[in-house]
């Protein structure tokens, strides 16, 4: 188990670094860097002044020695300084951090809440009207860019109730009811297009198991269909599910990027999209890293978890 | 070839005889699969859309005009104007193209580069396989939409730049599944015949092996342009996407979102409705096919 984990954690090394050199070079790729976008709102174009802010920022050094630069920096915990702000990066992402996890894992809460009892019953109606109206539904969330859903559910919100959501990021110490209507939205619109997936395998893996004989046994010896489907069915069906709701957590996350532009979230998300546009690479190169991080870890748990669900899974070899 | 092994010839031409017709396998997917039916009716539209858009089309799409400056729904603006004057309905209908050449020009692109990554390191295997491998997981350790944010930006916004920042997420996706199918294919006996025969790897990679995976990968393709066509919209309303002038319906509703949607709703829901309904047919006809063609991938 303790070699497995150190391998996975190995590889997990490899991918990170190699994903580091991909994004770096990437970002070396953009016509343009902070350098051009600030005078190019300044408006003019002083030679001497754009070498000095180059030298500055390090953009003068070779390319490699700024990708070592950024490494070193990284095993010793310094995330850089981020061009526009002027500030340490660490100190700009750290008051982001909470904002992504809450509605990462509300959305969650609701992918999980909404596609497991719909594939459920999806699977034990199978081919009936109410089936094929589930699979409709959750294919329609699949279809919706969530951005669009969350335009209208506050859309809907103004014309029935004429209430308008917060504008702006309302924290759970000033007024918490406010605060988890603010989360509860987006978490919704992203939440229900999460669903769809986890609900299809759900249904899937269950209909699998319960073709086999000890559900029949289970039911031959009288337990109630209940017990058999959400006990014994279940329980056996839901590995599969476990590994999506892994991999669900990764497409999460690309759908809080624009999701949280569009509710007006102070999160990692919305902010790596303004990093992008104004070219500031430490800041961007840093939080796709993050991302990349967590969901090498998010794939590790769930390959830890499936110990504990089914004790015929065995690591190693 | 001068002797070709008559035991290659003589099954094909059994199969040849037996299949039945266009309009037959169409009628029989229609009744089995009414909702792919259903998915695969939407994009039919979608498509006779795009390619007719010239003539469907009652404004000049482009065209401002100051004094319909938010037009309600009508029998002028069928589906209002939006905060310049131009036409709501003419320029969904010119944004099927844009959405459509995106969706489809980068699902080919990546399915087809990651089709040919998959053949090659499934069929060779071993080292090369397993460095592929992890040059495939690399790709795939981000979010499509996040790895093609990153693209965009680095390329700047263009209409080829959004399709190659689209159609490389895609590529690790594609490559998994081609060269799942390819492992179980190479371990077949007809491969091993073409080999005892003596033919060059090559040409039993690319004859004889690639042709049989042309079940999953339509099935991969189809997956993936609704995902394409997602990550456009996403893309053009982040403004990273395809450039004004072009109506595209992720740019439709970024420009309109913030300020005007409260004021003229129709600004948001229809483009949105667009997009859903082009996503929404091609998962339909997706799920249909993938049930149709690869009964293995079912609830994959």
């Amino acid at each position: 188990m303790k070699t497995y984990i150190a391998q996975r954690l190995g590889i997990g090394l490899l991918t990170l670094l190699g994903m580091s050199i991909v994004i770096f070079g990437m970002l070396r790729l953009a016509p343009g860097d902070i350098v051009d976008i600030l005078f190019s709102t300044g408006g003019y174009v002083n030679p001497v002044e754009r070498v000095a802010i180059e030298k500055e920022l390090g953009l003068d050094r070779p390319v490699w020695v700024q990708y070592v630069e950024w490494m070193r920096q990284i095993m010793t915990g310094d995330l850089g300084k981020s061009y526009r702000y002027d500030l340490p990066a660490w100190e700009i992402i750290r008051p982001l951090i909470p904002v992504t996890l809450e509605l990462a894992a509300l959305s969650l809460i609701v992918s999980v809440a909404l596609g497991v009892p719909f594939g459920v019953i999806s699977a034990v109606r199978q081919d009936t009207s109410l089936d094929y109206a589930l699979r409709v539904f959750s294919l329609a969330g699949l279809s919706m860019p969530s951005f669009w859903l969350g335009m209208v559910i506050i859309l809907t919100l103004v014309a029935w109730l004429g209430w308008i959501p917060p504008v702006t990021y309302v924290s759970p110490s000033e007024n918490f009811w406010l605060h988890a209507v603010q989360f509860a939205l987006p978490a919704l619109a992203v939440g229900y297009r999460s669903s769809a997936l986890i609900m299809r395998i759900t249904r899937s893996s269950l209909l699998e198991v319960m073709r086999e004989d000890y559900i029949r046994t289970a039911r031959a010896k009288g337990q109630s269909g209940g017990i058999v489907i959400w006990r014994h069915a279940l329980q056996n069906a839901i590995l599969p599910v476990v590994t999506v709701i892994g991999i669900e957590f990764a497409f999460l996350i690309g759908g809080l990027v624009v999701t949280e532009t569009v509710f007006n979230l102070p999160g990692l998300a919305r902010f790596l999209v303004e990093a992008i546009l104004w070219r500031d690479y430490p800041i961007v190169q840093n939080l796709v890293m993050f991302i990349a991080i967590v969901v090498i870890l998010s794939n590790l748990f769930v390959d830890m978890l499936y110990g504990f669900l089914d004790p015929r899974v065995r690591y190693g070899n | 070839m001068a002797t070709r092994p008559l035991g290659v010839e003589v099954p094909r031409v059994a199969v040849a005889l037996r299949r039945p017709g266009a309009g037959t396998v169409l009628a029989r997917f229609c009744r089995k699969k009414p909702l792919g039916a259903i998915g695969g009716f939407l994009m039919v539209i979608i498509v006779l859309t795009a390619i007719f858009a010239d003539q469907l089309q009652t404004h000049d799409p482009i065209a401002t005009d100051a004094g319909q400056s938010l037009a309600r729904p009508g029998a002028d603006h069928w589906l209002g104007s939006d905060h310049l004057g131009r036409d709501i309905y003419s320029r969904i209908v010119h944004g099927a193209r844009v959405s459509l050449i995106v969706g489809l020009a980068s699902t080919l692109m990546g399915s087809v580069l990651g089709g040919f990554i998959g053949l090659l390191s499934g069929y060779i295997g071993g080292k090369t396989d397993l460095l592929t491998q992890r040059v495939m997981d690399i790709l795939q350790g981000l979010p499509l939409l996040v790895l093609a944010l990153v693209m965009s930006a680095a390329l700047g916004p263009s209409i080829p730049n959004v399709v190659l920042a689209i159609s490389i997420p895609i590529i690790p996706r594609a490559a998994r599944v081609i060269r799942a199918s390819v492992l179980s294919i190479r371990e077949m006996q007809y491969v091993e015949a073409a080999r005892a025969v003596g033919l060059r790897h090559l040409r039993i990679a690319f004859r004889h092996i690639l042709p049989n995976t042309i079940g999953p990968f339509i099935v991969l393709c189809t997956a993936q342009l609704g995902s394409a066509i997602l990550v456009e919209a996403a893309l053009s309303f982040l403004g990273l996407g395809v450039p004004e002038p072009y109506p595209s319906w992720g740019r439709m509703l970024s420009v309109s979102a913030a300020e005007y949607a409260q004021k003229a709703p129709w600004l948001v829901m229809f483009p949105g409705l667009a997009i859903s309904l082009a996503v929404f047919g091609s998962n339909l006809l997706g799920d249909a096919l993938r049930d149709t063609l690869d009964p293995r991938l079912r609830g994959a």
